[in-house]
Parts: structure tokens; sequence; C-alpha cells
């Protein structure tokens, strides 16, 4: 096999932050090679390069031997490189012909040959194997595989030589995972390429023939994948030194059951058993797509649990979930958790029902105890850092005084020293008596707040960790594997 | 409240160009003609100021207004017995479309563009229908007097806009109007933070419904009854409105700046019409406003932080 791909010193930094230093990767004509790596390792950004989004800093790219400059996302799909997103990208009201042949239609006397346009995709989907859709069928009514069968066509007729798939599992159900694979293989056989990246550790040790591992914008390491054991891999994407600084844990026996679930579901959950007790903090791992957002939304009655037990009362709406003593610091602060344009107070009190709640020398004091600096209670949010935005979130919510506080991803775009901040505070909020149900992507910070963990994969609850587990622990849990 | 200073400034130099022009308008009487004739535009700016903000639209109030007053008039059929009855008909009447406006807007999800055009075209079919072309019946001399009479040197008009102001600006400053805005603002995190997001709209399009309602019991008296009076109030109103720098698409903007460019507006008809030039141009003129003020506040956020960026907090 020759080599297809050669990716030599590659180095991107965006403002403020270097993202990728020194990468190397190979990739051979009719090899699978997965690409894995931690939230931030640098995947995403890797591809972007090769896919002519992002021009490198420093570094090159071979295709085939030729050394290759992409200014822009059409060089590299001329070169023939593929890249199937994880949100799809085809236009739903097309057909699959018009969306295979997009930008490109065969015209015959300057209008579209529908014909031949639908002829040369069925001949391509032929090659693949046999679908329960056509060239003519509608993309708004195919299934999430099926699109990605779309995509892949795609791919096909343009002579892709490199094909890219940013997470392709994340959205199928179990059985439609065989398609794919099946897919992959076929591509495989076909001389081209296959780029994979994936936080699941099956699917790599399922389909790839190497794997490279990133680190905080670094090569870690490329190896076959049949020197490999589950655990290197692990290990591989997760080893540093956890130098980070938490708060102590909790220094007295947790309180007590502030909430009981028991068989909690919906269409996105099942069988959610829970307890939270009074001075904890629970922290939720899992992988994208496990539910864990879902299961906040739930507790707190904006997307409500339809069947299980709960105590307090299984909130309807989001109403009944703040009356019975809920609060929920969603994972997007600007597009849930804020008005940008209104003032702090403003947005301090939007949750605040009463006049006492609503008293403005209480908003001042909150504001001072969530540390907001300067606590100016009449400037506008938008011009907050991302840090002070959270610590407002943070003060809405004690207006109320809540019994449980749910937090997701709580120190998402949040600089390092705020970080410790909000850390500092929900440890004291557990401190005073609330329980506290913490979601983070981040191993460390979830691992180092957690009096202990509970881990979620595909909507269940896979398992239960005590404090301090180690992060293989949680990944073996979160990915099944 | 810095954001409200450019609209206050344009109007104090629009007054200052109709002193100039006509000096008769530096005396109490002048000004005063001139509130009496910028109260029912003012009022209905106040109205629609709430479903504007909420991040709304309500086309509906020019065919409102007209309804209610060719109602009236029929109604009251120059009986002075029947003006106070009439009156709570009306303000009943303006609410009832109001909640229709809101419901449908927040209930059954279409754009509330439609709905109220289409709130628009029923009104306006059903005044068609009920009058046959020409309103029948009249006012009575008291139902008049609110639009045209004056205590002492006051107009009514101008009590009753001073009052609807009072109402509107403590609206504004209570739980209601805060929450009102940060539903405009980022309808999700006020629905996450427990606010009635349907609930606070839905209050939006029925005080603007109860806005036409006072706007028609005052033009029905000033200007008299037909079937034209409300015509383009719509489109006047939302000029207005945005003249006054409130952002479409909600969460920015004051009640008093939609206020002041109600007064703004008619103070650049009124120094046109002493400059003799053809009340025709109206329209134009609003047209002009309505892009050019839209245009300045889509154009504001990227270039004010580059002239003078207040620091970032740190943390």
């Amino acid at each position: 096999m020759g080599r297809m791909l050669r990716m030599t010193g590659i180095g991107k930094s965006f403002p403020g932050a270097r993202v990728l230093s020194d990468v190397d990767l190979d990739v051979a004509a009719g090899e699978v090679h997965a690409l894995i790596g931690e939230n931030g390792a640098g995947k995403s950004t890797l591809m972007k390069i090769l896919a002519g989004v992002h021009r490198p800093d420093e570094g090159t790219i071979e295709l085939q031997g030729k050394a290759v400059e992409f200014g822009h996302p059409i060089d590299a799909r001329r070169a023939g490189v593929s890249i199937i997103y994880q949100e799809l990208t085809l236009l739903p009201e097309r057909t699959v012909a018009e969306n295979v042949f997009l930008g490109r239609e065969p015209a015959r006397r300057g209008l579209v040959d529908r014909e031949a346009m639908e002829k040369a995709t069925a001949l391509l989907m032929d090659e693949l194997g046999e679908f329960s859709f056509g060239p003519r069928d509608l993309v708004a009514r195919l299934s999430v595989a099926q699109q990605q069968v779309v995509e892949i066509v795609k791919a096909l007729s343009v002579d892709a030589r490199i094909v890219v798939m940013d997470e392709p599992t994340a959205a199928l159900a179990e059985h439609e995972v065989e398609l794919l694979y099946r897919l992959v293989r076929q591509l495989s056989e076909r001389g081209i390429a296959v780029l994979y990246i994936s936080h699941r550790l099956r699917e790599i040790f399922e389909l790839a023939d190497r794997v490279t591992v990133l680190k905080d914008g670094a090569k870690v390491a490329t190896v076959p994948i049949d020197q490999l054991t589950t655990a290197d891999l692990v290990r591989m994407m997760v080893g540093r030194d956890v130098t980070d600084y938490y708060p102590a844990r909790a220094t007295r026996e947790a309180g007590d059951v502030l909430l009981k679930v028991s068989g909690g579901g919906n269409d996105r959950l099942d069988g959610i058993d829970l307890e939270l007790r009074a001075g904890e903090i629970v922290g939720v791992a899992g992988l994208q797509g496990a539910g864990r957002t879902e299961l906040a939304k739930a507790l707190f009655g904006a997307e409500p649990f339809s069947r299980g037990e709960m105590t307090p009362k299984r909130p309807r709406s989001v109403q009944e979930g703040i009356a019975a003593g809920f609060g929920l610091v969603t994972e997007d602060r600007k597009s849930e958790g804020l008005a940008l344009h209104q003032s702090v107070r403003d947005n301090a009190l939007l949750v605040a029902r009463t006049r006492g709640q609503r008293s403005g020398a209480k908003v001042l004091d909150l504001l001072k105890r969530v540390r907001l600096a300067p606590p100016s209670p009449e400037k506008e949010v938008r011009l907050l850092s991302g840090g002070n935005q959270q610590k407002v979130v943070l003060a809405k919510w004690l207006t109320v005084a809540p019994k449980v506080l749910l937090f997701d991803e709580p120190t998402r775009g949040v600089d390092v020293g705020a970080k410790a901040s909000i850390h500092e505070l929900v440890r004291e909020l557990a401190e005073d008596g609330m329980a506290v149900l913490m979601i983070s992507s981040e191993l460390p910070e979830l691992i180092g707040m957690s009096d202990r963990i509970v881990v979620l994969r595909d909507g269940r609850i896979a398992g239960h960790l005590p404090a301090n587990p180690s992060e293989e622990a949680v990944m073996h849990l979160a990915a099944g594997s | 409240m810095r954001r409200n200073l450019p609209i206050f400034g344009v109007l104090t130099v629009l007054l200052v160009a109709i002193a100039i022009a006509n000096p008769y308008f530096l005396e109490p009487q002048g000004f005063l003609a001139f509130v009496k004739r910028a109260a029912p535009l003012a009022i209905l700016a106040a109205g629609q100021y709430f479903v504007i903000v909420s991040g709304e639209f309500d086309l509906s109030v020019g065919s409102l207004v007209t309804a209610e007053v060719v109602i009236a008039a029929r109604l009251v059929d120059g009986d002075p017995g029947a003006t106070w009855p009439v009156i709570a008909l009306l303000l009943a009447f303006g609410a009832l479309v109001g909640a229709v406006n809101g419901l449908v807007t927040t209930l059954l999800r279409v754009p509330s563009f439609i709905v109220t055009l289409g709130m628009l075209l029923i009104l306006s079919g059903a005044v068609s229908l009920w009058t046959d072309g020409s309103p029948r019946g009249a006012l009575s001399e008291q139902f008049r007097q609110f639009g045209r009479g004056t205590i002492g040197p006051v107009p009514w008009s101008a009590l009753i806009l001073g009052a609807v102001v009072a109402y509107v600006v403590w609206l504004m400053r209570a739980d209601f109007g805060r929450t009102l805005v940060a539903t405009g603002d980022n309808q999700t995190a006020a629905a996450l933070s427990g606010v009635r997001v349907h609930r606070v709209k839905t209050i939006a399009f029925v005080l603007s419904g109860l806005s036409a309602a006072v706007c028609a019991i005052l033009l029905g008296g000033f200007a008299g009854v037909s079937a034209q009076v409300g015509q383009g109030l719509e489109f006047q109103v939302i000029t207005a409105v945005v003249l006054g720098g409130v952002v479409l698409g909600g969460g920015r903007g004051s009640v008093a700046a939609a206020i002041a460019g109600a007064f703004t507006l008619q103070a650049l008809f009124t120094l046109l019409n002493l400059h003799g030039i053809s009340g025709a141009l109206e329209f134009t003129v609003q047209g002009l406003i309505l892009i050019v003020a839209v245009a300045l506040g889509t154009l504001q956020p990227s270039w004010r932080p580059r002239r003078r960026k207040p620091p970032a907090l740190t943390s």
C-alpha cells in the first residue's frame, strides 16, 4: 500500500491558545486510521487543517507524495479530501441525487440533467450495496444512517482519496453501526484512506489498522492497533499529571435525601435511579449524547421525565421544578442562561418572584457572595468575562435558595482563575446544605470535585463510582469497553 | 439610558426648528395643540413598544383603531348616555383582539408578523362588511371631548397621555417590565428561569390592543368618524418605535424612547407641513426613517465598542 497522506510538523495557534504543535500524521492508501484524544486534544483542528478550513502556522501536507497547500475547503475537496462532519451537511429538502451532485450538477443545454445525475447516483449506490432508498428520495425523509450513506456516495462521486469521518456513530442506533462498519471497509478495499475519529474504543478495535493518539495538541504516538489493549489506549489518552487544585471534599457526612428518583425515564433516558443528599456533590460523567444534559433537564422539569417515581414530586414544567427547589445552571450560558443585553441586576432577578427575593440589598449581597468582581449591578451582562457571566447565573439561582442545584458544564469557557473560584463556590454551596449535581466533560474537574460519580451511557446509568476514581475507570464505564 | 439620548436630541432639534418657523408654538396653547395631535400616536407607540421589545410585531393596530371608531359611532349613535358603557366595551374589544393575537402567536407558534397581518385584514374586512363603505351613527359630544376638549387650558388627550405614560413607565420598572425585556432578549433563558413566556407575550399584545382602543377614543373625537381613520397607523407606529431606538427582534430599548419616537415623527410631519411640503410625502419620509433607523441600529454594536470599549471585567 502506498502512502496516501503525510502531515509533518503541523502547528496551529488561535489567539491566546496554542492548539496544535508539531503533529505528524501519515496514512496509507486503503488504511483505516483512527484518531483519538480527549475533548480539546486538537483532533478537530487537525482535521480542519486537512480540510482546508484552517491554514497551519507550521508544517507541510503531502498527498500521494506531492506537497499541497489548501487555501480553501474547495482546494482540499478537489485534491480528493472528503470530510463527513458529525452534523451532516446535506440539504434536507433536496433529493439524494441533488445532494450528491450539489454545486457540480451535470448540465445539458444549460439545464440540469436530472436523469444523468440520478443514473450516476444509482450506479454508485449499487456499488456500495443494497439500500431501501433511491436517488430521488428527499434527504429529509432519510435516517441519520442513510444520510451518512449519501455523504459517502458523495465522496465516491468526487473520487475522494481520503475520507475523514468525525464521530460517525454518535447519532446512530446500535443496528445501524454495522452498516457503517461495512461501508468503511468497502472504502478501504477501494484503496481510499479513511481517517476515523471516535471516542468509542470498541469501534476503533473493530475497524482501525492503526491509531494516532493526540493529547493537549501534541501527538502521543501512532501505533498499530493489534499491539494495544483498551487499557493502553485509555492511558495514552488521559495520562497526565494531576496537578490541578480542587477544594477539599465534604467535611461531614451527607445529610438528608433531597432528591430520589427511581425508574425515571423519557424518550432520551431510561431506568434512572438516583439519590442526592444535602451537602454532597455528585458528578455526572458520560460521552457526548449519553444523556447528561437530558438528565439535568428532566430533574429540573424543562424536559420532564414521563415515567418513574420521584421525591419531590416529578416536576412537569420549569415552574414546578423551581417551586420544588431545583435550579439549573445550563451548559450554554449565552443561549440558555442569560439575557445578554440586560444588566447584571435584571439577570440576577430573573428567577426571583417574591418581593423579598427581589430586594436590592439582597442582590448586592448575592453578587458579593458569588464573588462577582467588581459587583456592579448596572453593567450589561454581555460585557462581562465568561467567569463573571457564570457567577451572575449562579446569583440568579441563589435568589430563590434552591435545595438542589444542577450544574451542566459549570466552567466551560471560563478562564483558569475564575474556574477555581467557581469550584470553591460550588463546594461552599454544598457545605451550606445544598445537594449538587455536576455534569462535566473535563475528567480532572469531575474527579477533583465530586464526592461520588454517576456514569451515563446511552441514556441509562452505566455505573456508580466512589470519590476519586481513576480517569480510566470513568472512561471504561462511559465508553462501555 | 445612554442609548436613549439620541432620540431626545433629535426631538429637541425638531421642536426648536418648529418654534423658529412658527413662534406660536412656544406659547402654551401652541405647544399643547401639538401634544394633542401627537397623543394618539404616542399612546399607540407605548402599546406597540411592549410587543416589539418582547420580540414580536403588532400590525393589526391600524385596522383595530378604525374598527373601534366605527363601532363606537354605531353604538353611541349620538346618545350621551351610551358614552361610558361604549368606552368600556371598546377597551374590552381592544384587549380581546390583543389576547387573540397573543394566544395565536404563542400557543400556535404562528409568527406574530403573520398573525397580526391576518388580523389587520380580518378587521378591515369586517369593518367594510358592517359599514358598507361608509360608517353610520355618530359619537356623542361627551365622547368627542376626550379627543378635542380641554379642562381649563389643558387638552383631555394630554392628560390621558400623561396617565398612560406614568402607567407604562411604572409597568416597565415593575417585575413585569424586566421579565418582558428579558424574554425579548433571550426567550430560552427566560423560560429556563421560570418565566411564563407565553403569558408575558400575550399580555404585551393585550396592552397593544388596549392602546389601540385608547388611541381610537382620542382619534374619534379629534378626527371624526370615518372608515379610514386608522389607515397606515400600524406603519406609523412601528416607525415611531424603531425611531426611538427600540430594536426589532426584542430585548432592547425603553418605553420612554418609543414615546419620544412618536413625538419626533409627529414633529417631523408638523415641520414638513410648516415648510409647505406636501402631506403626500409622509409615507416616503416614514419609509426612509424606518430603513435608516434600523440600519443605524444594526450598525451600533459593531462600531460602538471600538470607539469606547468598556473594560471587560476580569475575575
